[in-house]
């Protein structure tokens, strides 16, 4: 049994905090009889009570989730450089009109005529995201990137069976997230993985190498997971398209090149993209997201149900879609996070977007050039939006990617992405955004250095100062304990 | 600009840094042929004032629930959500951070989520809950897919007809490239429940079906037993996953854990997170233990830190993405933390009596205004079996209900849902939902509507 820490950095369970018959938030009186269960259902159907919820008061649980809060690090708690995350500031405002009973205390069934403020936000943020990405329309019916990817997949397969071709392969290269090779599976083919190019990028002849009959598309992420440009992708998209395949990519870094290019000009057929890491929409400790799927006029009738049109009267949605690859989901969209996405892009503008990029795209090649003497680069080249270090230089002294990365905690900096992309042997990927200033990268810079040349000793016992020392992982799973237990079952 | 910070100063500090030709290489980074040429045809920016306004015209277009008197259900249960939930949620610390892979300075999460996944297997009685899914439907389509992992001979799937139209469409769209048979179980008409003589008429040799899915209460409002038909699959080898799209009701009925079913998903929207058209919603997924290796999705366990103190951390990722890449249980990464979040804060704040009281308050609404409507010799309860919030009514022969619907809608009311949308044989049943937030001067004012347009009976008028 793990012991309890003493203070301010130890808080109890819900379930040991519950006390038997204390009462937290009440429920209206009740202004109708009350029908005994017992009287209207056999008796092998009643539950009596859900054994092991807990009771408590409404400051208790206040104060509870308060205390969890402060055991948590967010990005106003201060930098979050998680490569390929884009952790950028969270507008407050988005949250505050997301939160208005008029998008809010939407009910999804309610009819056209009293939802067209709904469907025009909808409908707009598809146009703005079609302009924006090159593409000929987008559905923003996935609930998250990977959810996207896999809208994706299922479309492409969905076109084969249309022309009556079996195509069993997707090319995906060495650099892809995992979802990439994931989604693939799911939608039912098989990956094929293909390298990427001593210079980090993948060269057309690589794929051409690959590319056959059997293959249905590439799957590639632009900019890539090293923040490189893919520069050959043009020449790329002819070598697939001229085979009759495709070109999926995963814009998961579009925050690197808004107004600076655009994936339906690369020969990109079908691209997802994540609202919560380009348009600011916040992470939630992991979601919801959103991510909205682009594709070109060919994979158009594919895109799932529903669709909204616009006509003279308003808003509404097209019901007759045959080709459709059908619902992913249930009802319309992840909608609230739309209208973050919306108000956003709204207050940015074409050249806000356009200036965001730019500025992210300067703050990781600055970050860059300032490390790149204490740390390996290894692909030491100008970056788009992150660049990707590895630990070969401190490895020497003994410290290592993850030691690195927990001794950045005890500095109030909130580790970059590590051991990934996995061609990078001990990576370290930091993505800076925009949002951040000179100070802040000046600071981050600063202590990279430091930790580079502090007692490897110290820095491999890190973090010191966190709410928790280094924490067993592999104990958690060789054991696994995914639920409190009733002192009764235990 | 906003949300940038630099100053000219740190821009020209930084250029200066980064040497004289850095413009220009940066220039090339995207290939000349690639770059863009003109602005993006987007409107330009806008002031916080500006953009708070817009935002505010935009929303006051649509009219919300509660500017209305709203029976709407079918999947999207409107209920109180406290204003202790809310304003946790607004903690920047919690909305504003990400998957906690680095547990040292993720215990809030971690904790909340390890307590998220506790609270799922106390309602659902099952031993293992993941940290979340997108929503209900998709949670269903993860469950068909884990069945046919864990049964890999088997080729056919059944699918009750009594499931949320949405989810069996979900579902048949992730079973798109596998090559399971998808069979739906018709509903008997009289009781409502997914017919267990269907079932029993069905030929089908033992190992090859990898689940049925039944959901209860059903689309229809029925409360099913689905002991039954939990142990007829489970004769033929197959796993059977309970579908709760209202876990409200799990205060009142017992959970599919107690009636043996090995998964359970559903929809736990209704536990802090608005309506909000849809969207974002709370998947979740409870099962058995066995089959805890091939569950999709994230999962929290109990660990300690170098100290030996209690921690909590991601664990078993080898089913995941991010380690077995194509091999993997899901292709799942972000999922709903923040809803999950929600559901743990608002059960917690509800306690375990308050849970079950709302939950009789729910059902006991839904049995007055059936009872109040059973009045008129023009309607009749659409099934036999008994509801839990939400309930079919069947109108006299000939009656339009979206007449009703139309009537009722002039006076401020969102009165159900009219069945035949979904079951072409339903044609004269409104599927109507109560919840704490109608009073009972609304359901008063409902049945007095109704009632009136029964005897106008417009439908007959030329």
């Amino acid at each position: 049994m793990a012991k309890a820490l003493e203070g301010p950095l130890e808080e109890p369970l819900i379930f040991d905090r519950s006390r038997e018959g204390r009462a937290g938030i009440g429920i209206p009186t009740p202004d109708v009889p009350i029908v005994d269960p017992h009287k209207v259902l056999p008796r092998l159907m009643v539950r009596e009570e859900v054994k092991g919820f807990p009771e408590l008061s409404e400051l208790d649980v206040s104060r509870h989730f308060t205390r969890l809060s402060t055991l948590n690090f967010g990005v106003e708690t201060g930098f979050y450089p998680l490569g390929s995350c884009t952790m950028k500031y969270n507008p407050k405002l988005n949250e505050e009109v997301a939160g208005l009973p008029g998008f809010a205390g939407l009910h999804p069934y309610q009819g056209e005529e009293m939802v067209q403020g709904a469907l025009e936000l909808t409908y707009e943020l598809e146009k703005i995201l079609e302009e924006i990405s090159g593409m000929h329309a987008i559905t923003l019916h996935p609930a998250a990137g990977a959810h996207g990817e896999l809208t994706g997949m299922l479309m492409l397969a969905a076109y084969y069976r249309d022309r009556g071709e079996t195509r069993h392969k997707v090319l995906i290269p060495d650099t892809a997230h995992g979802t990439n090779p994931a989604s693939c599976a799911l939608g039912g083919f098989t990956v094929v993985p293909v390298k990427t190019g001593p210079d980090g990028i993948l060269t057309a002849k690589e794929v051409a190498d690959h590319m056959d009959d059997d293959t249905a598309a590439l799957m590639l992420t632009n900019p890539n997971t090293l923040g490189l440009f893919e520069s050959n992708i043009k020449d790329i998209s002819q070598v697939m398209h001229d085979k009759g395949g495709f070109v999926y990519c995963d814009g998961a870094n579009l925050n690197a090149i808004m107004g600076l290019a655009k994936f339906g000009e690369m020969g990109v057929d079908i691209v997802q993209l994540n609202l919560h890491k380009t348009f600011s929409t916040p992470h939630g400790g992991g979601g919801p997201g959103s991510g909205p799927v682009g594709v070109t006029a060919e994979l158009e009738p594919y895109l799932p149900k529903p669709r909204i049109i616009k006509t003279e009267e308003g808003y509404s949605y097209e019901t007759d879609r045959p080709k459709s690859i059908g619902r992913m989901r249930a009802f319309h969209s992840q909608f609230t996070i739309l209208v973050r996405a919306y108000a956003y892009i709204r207050r940015l503008g074409a050249n806000g977007l356009k200036e965001a990029s730019e500025a992210a795209i300067l703050n990781a090649n600055y970050l860059k050039e300032q490390l790149k003497d204490t740390y390996d680069l290894p692909y030491d080249v100008a970056c788009m939006h992150e660049a990707v270090f590895s630990d070969k230089h401190q490895q020497e002294r003994g410290i290592t990617t993850m030691d690195i990365a927990k001794r950045l905690m005890d500095y109030g900096i909130h580790p970059p992405t590590i051991y990934f992309p996995l061609v990078v042997p001990g990576a370290l990927m930091i993505e800076p955004t925009e949002c951040e200033g000179l100070d802040t990268i000046d600071n981050f810079v600063e202590v990279m250095k430091k930790i580079s040349a502090e007692d490897p000793e110290l820095v491999k016992g890190a973090p010191h100062t966190a709410p928790r020392k280094r924490i067993d992982e592999i104990g958690a799973a060789r054991r696994p304990r995914l639920r409190w237990i009733t002192p009764e079952e235990d | 600009m906003p949300y940038v910070s630099h100053t000219n100063q740190d821009l020209m500090s930084m250029l200066k840094g980064l040497g004289p030709d850095y413009l220009n290489k940066l220039r090339e980074l995207i290939p000349e042929a690639l770059r863009s040429t003109s602005e993006l045809a987007i409107p330009g920016g806008l002031s916080e004032q500006e953009t708070d306004s817009l935002l505010r015209g935009i929303a006051s277009k649509n009219t919300p629930v509660s500017e209305l008197s709203s029976f709407l259900g079918a999947g999207a249960y409107d209920h109180y959500v406290p204003a202790l939930v809310r304003n946790l949620l607004s903690r920047s610390e919690f909305f504003t951070a990400y998957t906690p892979y680095q547990p040292e300075i993720s215990q809030g999460t971690l904790q909340a989520g390890y307590e998220y996944q506790t609270l799922i297997c106390q309602l659902t009685s099952m031993d293992v809950s993941n940290a979340s899914l997108y929503d209900g439907a998709s949670a269903t389509a993860e469950a068909v897919l884990m069945a046919l992992r864990i049964k890999k001979k088997a080729t056919k799937v059944l699918l009750s007809a009594a499931l949320h139209p949405e989810y069996r469409e979900v579902v048949r769209t992730y079973l798109a490239a596998s090559d399971a048979e998808i069979i739906e179980i018709p509903y008997d008409p009289k009781s409502g429940e997914t017919s267990i003589d269907e079932l029993l008429k069905l030929d089908i040799e033992e190992g090859d079906v990898a689940c049925l899915v039944l959901q209860s209460p059903n689309f229809l409002g029925v409360i099913e037993d689905i002991a039954k038909h939990t142990s007829f699959i489970h004769e033929k080898g197959g796993l059977s996953i309970g579908v709760v799209v209202e876990p409200l009701s799990l205060g009142v009925i017992m959970s599919p854990g107690e009636k043996d079913a090995d998964i359970c998903v559903g929809e736990a929207a209704g536990f802090g997170t608005p309506l909000a058209y849809g969207g974002p919603y709370l998947g979740f997924m409870g099962v058995r233990e066995k089959f805890l290796r091939q569950m999709p999705g994230r999962l929290i366990g109990e660990t300690e830190d170098a100290d030996g103190v209690r921690s909590y951390c991601l664990t078993l990722a080898t089913r995941e993405q991010h380690i077995r890449r194509d091999r993997a249980t899901s292709n799942i990464c972000t999922n709903e933390g923040l809803s999950a979040l929600a559901a743990t804060i608002h059960l917690s704040s509800l306690g375990k009596d308050g849970f079950k009281n709302l939950a009789l308050l729910n059902f006991s609404k839904a049995h007055y205004l059936a009872k109040r409507l059973r009045k008129s010799r023009d309607i009749f309860m659409g099934f036999k079996t008994t509801h839990f919030n939400e309930f079919t009514a069947r109108f006299a022969l000939g009656t339009d209900i979206d007449m009703i619907l139309k009537r009722l809608y002039d006076n401020g009311i969102l009165g159900g849902i009219n069945l035949k949308k979904y079951y072409s044989e339903l044609d004269r049943h409104l599927l109507i939902c109560t919840t704490e937030m109608n009073t009972k001067a609304d359901m008063d004012l409902f049945v007095k509507i109704v009632f009136e347009c029964l005897e106008e009976k417009p439908w007959q008028k030329p």
